[in-house]
């Protein structure tokens, strides 16, 4: 097993007297494609925040080690005005600012590489001059990954990516992030368990806790633990077996 | 006409004119667009304060002002980080307290208190040449921090939340933002005066963001606009022998009704085309 890229090591957060995070403990390796998921309120956003830097945990520490060189971050929530006067190619490029160490920060060549590369990838190279606030929903998710990728991250965070997007576009968007894999480790936190696509490499529940069996699988003790009561699951959209077999039952299970 | 040219106190009034665009165009920009109109107009009072300051304290009450407003705004900045949710009533609060210090300092000057009503109401005619260089060196380092710092500017202005996760130094920023918004206040006061700077910081910019779509085209045009309300205000009130700045602001205010009008006449035939079925 690889070094790991990003080390979450008992990580507590507690906010006007609640507990939000709980002992949370959580290893991030080159080549995960890491579901995390969790009711709503169960600490996810909070997690992701930790780990960007933007929430210091009461206790505990995030760590990254040496292979780590940049963090690609996709908000649940559109943090930007719309209405703002900015164009797409103008938005994605802005991700590479913080590679820009060097003062006046200004966009190179290979910046401008970088975006073009990134607009390509997501798909909307032909709306790179148009004002942001003219795109839809979907393309505008799209810009905001563009975004993520321009800055040559090694681990992506999603946050709810697809709650904004129909599903044929969540399907164009699973497959997308399938190419990302072979460059990024992929963090993809939802509370739609129903969507979890077929790579996922690891699966862990959060809800101030984290329950995780290190592997692909959701067993239903991690799911009650996080969910605190039985949970029927239907599978729908990509079938994908996230339970194991339930020992003497014949191969009807979904 | 041409002949009032000769005379300094216009050639003046037009260098002060040109470089008050220049701040309003810049400057105006990201307050329309980051939505700073409030906290710059708790700013622009405050500045009145520091008049008054400067008066009590026998300097020219423009460099008191600038000291002061400086020091307002980053008060200001650094309560915006600590207790955001009170933000507008500290507005209020430093808006009425900047007045009021203002006129128990002007109260407590022996002798009497000249130019008041030019810098509450602004008078772009009797602008003296040591305002003027003031104002050349202000928004010389209003353009050359700007320029310095456009990208980080626009991350800032355009999603802080994301800014913040590429390790730029957000807070900063702010509070610098904060401060060249200051400066232009100070500016403008001899322009249009404490009470009318937030029209002319604000209009010029939100007439632009009609026509614009990239910030850089916002501030170019914003500062014509500005340049071009200023020249025509002041030959307005030239000729109908009233007071400069507020023709100033009511020329731009004109403006700006004008191009909501074809904004929302445009609106109002695409949107009866919808329900005509076009």
């Amino acid at each position: 097993m690889s070094e790991p890229l990003i080390e979450v090591r008992d990580v507590w957060v507690t906010m006007r007297g609640h507990t939000v995070l709980e002992a949370v403990n959580l290893s991030i390796y080159p080549d995960d494609f890491f579901a995390i998921i969790g009711p709503n309120g169960g600490g996810k956003t909070t997690l992701l925040r930790v780990i960007l830097g933007l929430l210091r945990p009461c206790r505990g520490e995030v760590r990254f080690r040496g292979g780590m060189s940049s963090l690609g971050y996709v908000p649940q929530f559109r943090t930007f005005d719309f209405d703002y006067p900015i164009t797409v190619r103008e938005m994605v490029i802005s991700g590479r600012l913080g590679r820009i160490s060097r003062l006046p920060r200004r966009y190179g060549s290979l910046d401008r590489e970088r975006a073009d590369e990134a607009l390509e990838t997501m798909g909307i190279s032909d709306l790179a001059d148009r004002q942001i606030r003219d795109l839809s929903g979907g393309e505008q998710q799209r810009a905001i990954i563009a975004r993520a990728l321009v800055g040559e991250p090694n681990v992506l965070l999603l946050d709810e990516p697809t709650v904004y997007v129909d599903t044929p576009t969540t399907l164009q968007f699973y497959e997308i992030l399938d190419q990302l894999r072979e460059r990024m480790a992929i963090v993809l936190v939802t509370h739609d368990i129903g969507v979890i696509p077929d790579r996922i490499t690891r699966v862990a529940c959060l809800n101030r806790r984290l329950y995780t069996h290190d592997s692909a699988e959701i067993t239903p003790d991690m799911l009650e633990a996080a969910y605190h009561c039985p949970v029927d699951l239907i599978a729908h959209g990509v079938p994908h077996r996230v339970f194991p077999d339930h020992a003497g039952e014949g191969g009807e299970d979904a | 006409m041409l002949e009032v040219l000769g005379f300094e106190f216009f050639r003046n009034a037009l260098l002060a004119g040109v470089f008050a665009s220049i701040a309003c165009g810049i400057i105006g920009t990201y307050v329309v667009v980051r939505r700073m109109v409030s906290v710059s107009g708790g700013i622009s009072h405050a500045a009145f304060g520091g008049v008054g300051l400067g008066y009590y304290l026998g300097i020219d009450p423009l460099l008191g002002a600038t000291v002061f407003t400086v020091a307002t705004a980053l008060g200001m900045g650094v309560l915006e980080i600590r207790a955001r949710q009170q933000m507008d009533t500290i507005i209020g609060a430093v808006w009425a307290a900047g007045m009021a210090l203002g006129i128990l300092f002007v109260y407590l000057t022996p002798g009497f208190a000249p130019d008041l009503f030019s810098y509450l109401f602004g008078n772009i005619l009797l602008v003296p040449r040591g305002d003027i260089l003031l104002m050349a060196v202000l928004v010389a380092i209003i353009v050359a921090i700007v320029g310095l710092f456009y990208l980080e500017f626009q991350a800032v202005t355009f999603d802080p939340d994301y800014a913040r996760v590429m390790n730029l130094p957000l807070e900063r920023l702010s509070l610098l933002l904060l401060v060249l918004v200051a400066l232009t206040v100070v500016m403008l006061i001899r322009v249009v005066g404490i009470i009318l700077v937030i029209a002319l910081l604000t209009i010029p910019a939100a007439i632009s963001r009609l026509y614009t779509g990239r910030v850089w085209s916002m501030m170019l045009l914003a500062t014509g606009l500005g340049a071009l309300f200023t020249l025509i205000g002041i030959g307005l009130s030239y000729v109908l022998n009233v007071p400069s700045g507020a023709t100033i602001i009511l020329v731009s205010t004109a403006a700006y009704a004008a191009a909501l009008g074809i904004r929302g006449g445009r609106s109002v035939r695409l949107w009866r085309d919808t329900q005509n079925g076009e």
